[in-house]
């Protein structure tokens, strides 16, 4: 028996949830130190967590999904962050990992922009494959310290006709492709959003909006049930040729009566 | 379990594997240089298209394995040198050099490589197709076929047969085994390599992506129709370079 409570109801190997906090961060340690036995601290581990993030490429742009939950290890510490950023008026960033390493992010991106956007001046603006290679930059620059961001970010966006949908990880290593998905995500929600997309193989831009707010409505759910970090409440974000827009958080409608049928769990042997 | 103790940190590892398979052969007067574009880490496919081979310039393509954001990072520091040589010389820098350039550039992170298998094909100076194989520390040889990355064990003993006719005895009394083979049979074999290690292996497929480069001296300097290639190469008196796709398997 593990009489840790806060090891309780984890998964066994934090593989399985590489950007979650395990174990919680460690309490202040109050005997005999040696100075520069550690010599400069660095993130070694995330603390406050956000779960997956949702992308998909549709006939008007990128849509993108996240919940609005920030975890303290198994804790559901922050129920109202938001996890989606906009970056510019053509560019939004969706992050899981670490909540304050991605603040930083934002800060570090919105410093960028007020430089290259408004004290240039100069007609340019930046679209989010730019933003994507600079993320790339800072983070493989950052992991290359041995002092990561820890984050694993979906960048989309449209510029100039042209959608655009990339990842970038704490390691920095990125890719790009039609349907995206972070974290847990990755597992659950992936294959239900290629399937959506590859049954329309060579006329993916034939997605609706509303057909791309459904499907991804749908994984949603499907995270939430399984998800033990996530939550019910979650933001849409549109990116297309007229701008960007970050809907309310929006309430996910569930389904429990099936739970009233279950038998032969615990006590309950009838 | 007591957890006040021992710090307790989750180790930092600042490298992955995100497998995928490249492989290069070189003929007497061409080259030719492929690489699936499956990236993996683990059992998840991260993207069906993350190209892994990259035309350098008319006479030079490199390959590079392993993971991935190195590769990339890697791919981007050479082309930025060998665009500098180009202002500084008026001309590409010939292959040999780019291949000590290569050593240089992976040594001179000996002590936090790279982690990345590099192969680099093209045409020297004399018109010669070449192949050369890296380690991640920058050890090198010109050789004339290669196979790196996931599916390596596989596809190299199947080219040491076909290529180097390992384990083959000559007809009595016939022709000796050829010394290089003509360039419709070294695409065959590089297609069906690519096709089988995605049967058997789980980090290769998606799409086959396939760059030939002829030398001035090739009999020919187009290619069949029927292989459905694009040329991709800058000038028309210079070395001739092609990509070729193939879809491979997506299970």
């Amino acid at each position: 028996m593990d009489h840790f409570p806060t090891n309780w109801g984890r998964p066994r190997n934090d593989l399985n949830d590489a950007y979650n906090t395990y174990p919680l961060h460690q309490r202040p340690y109050n005997g005999p130190k040696d100075t520069f036995a550690d010599g400069v601290q660095r993130t070694q581990q995330p603390i406050v967590t956000g779960t997956s993030v949702l992308a998909i490429k549709y006939k008007d742009g990128v849509m993108m999904a996240a919940d609005t939950l920030a975890s303290y290890g198994s804790l559901a510490r922050f129920k109202d962050i938001q996890r989606l950023h906009p970056v510019g008026s053509h560019t939004v960033l969706g992050a899981g990992g670490d909540m304050s390493d991605f603040q930083y992010i934002q800060t570090s991106l919105d410093t960028l922009l007020i430089e290259e956007e408004i004290t240039q001046n100069d007609g340019h603006s930046l679209g989010p494959s730019e933003i994507h290679e600079y993320l790339k930059f800072l983070m493989y620059g950052r992991r290359s310290k041995f002092d990561p961001l820890w984050n694993s970010i979906i960048v989309g966006g449209v510029k100039d006709g042209r959608s655009f949908l990339g990842y970038v990880d704490l390691l920095g290593v990125t890719y790009e492709a039609k349907t995206l998905a972070t974290g847990y995500g990755a597992y659950i929600a992936q294959p239900l959003l290629r399937d959506a997309v590859e049954e329309r193989e060579g006329q993916e831009n034939s997605i609706t909006e509303e057909e791309a707010r459904k499907i991804l409505e749908t994984s949603m759910r499907v995270l939430f049930y399984r998800d033990a970090r996530s939550l019910n409440k979650y933001q849409v974000a549109t990116i297309t040729a007229a701008g960007i827009s970050i809907s309310e958080s929006q309430h996910l409608s569930t389904e429990w009566s099936f739970a009233e049928g279950i038998r032969g769990y615990g006590a309950q042997t009838q | 379990m007591d957890g006040k103790t021992a710090p307790q940190m989750r180790h930092f590892n600042p490298y992955s594997d995100n497998g995928g398979t490249i492989l290069a052969i070189a003929g007497q007067d061409f080259a030719v240089i492929a690489g699936d574009t499956r990236q993996t880490v683990g059992y998840e496919i991260q993207t069906r298209y993350a190209p892994k081979v990259f035309r350098l310039n008319d006479k030079a393509v490199l390959a590079v394995n392993g993971f991935a954001a190195d590769g990339n990072m890697f791919v981007k520091k050479v082309k930025q040198k060998l665009e500098m040589y180009r202002h500084a010389h008026a001309k590409d820098m010939p292959l040999r050099a780019i291949a000590r350039l290569i050593q240089t550039m992976l040594y001179a992170q000996r002590f936090f490589p790279y982690y990345v298998y590099n192969i680099l094909g093209g045409i020297e100076e004399d018109g010669s197709g070449a192949v050369y194989s890296f380690d991640p520390v920058g050890s090198y040889e010109r050789e004339s076929c290669r196979a790196a990355g996931a599916a390596q064990s596989l596809v190299q003993p199947f080219l040491d047969n076909q290529i180097y006719f390992k384990n083959q005895q000559p007809i009595p009394g016939g022709p000796p085994h050829p010394v290089h083979l003509p360039l419709s049979r070294v695409i065959a074999l590089v297609t069906d390599s690519f096709t089988s290690a995605t049967e058997r292996h789980i980090e290769v497929g998606d799409e086959l992506e396939m760059f030939i480069v002829l030398s001035r001296s090739h009999p020919q300097q187009s290619l069949d129709p029927r292989l459905n290639a694009t040329e991709v190469s800058t000038t028309a008196s210079g070395e001739k370079v092609f990509v070729i796709r193939r879809p491979l398997k997506r299970d």
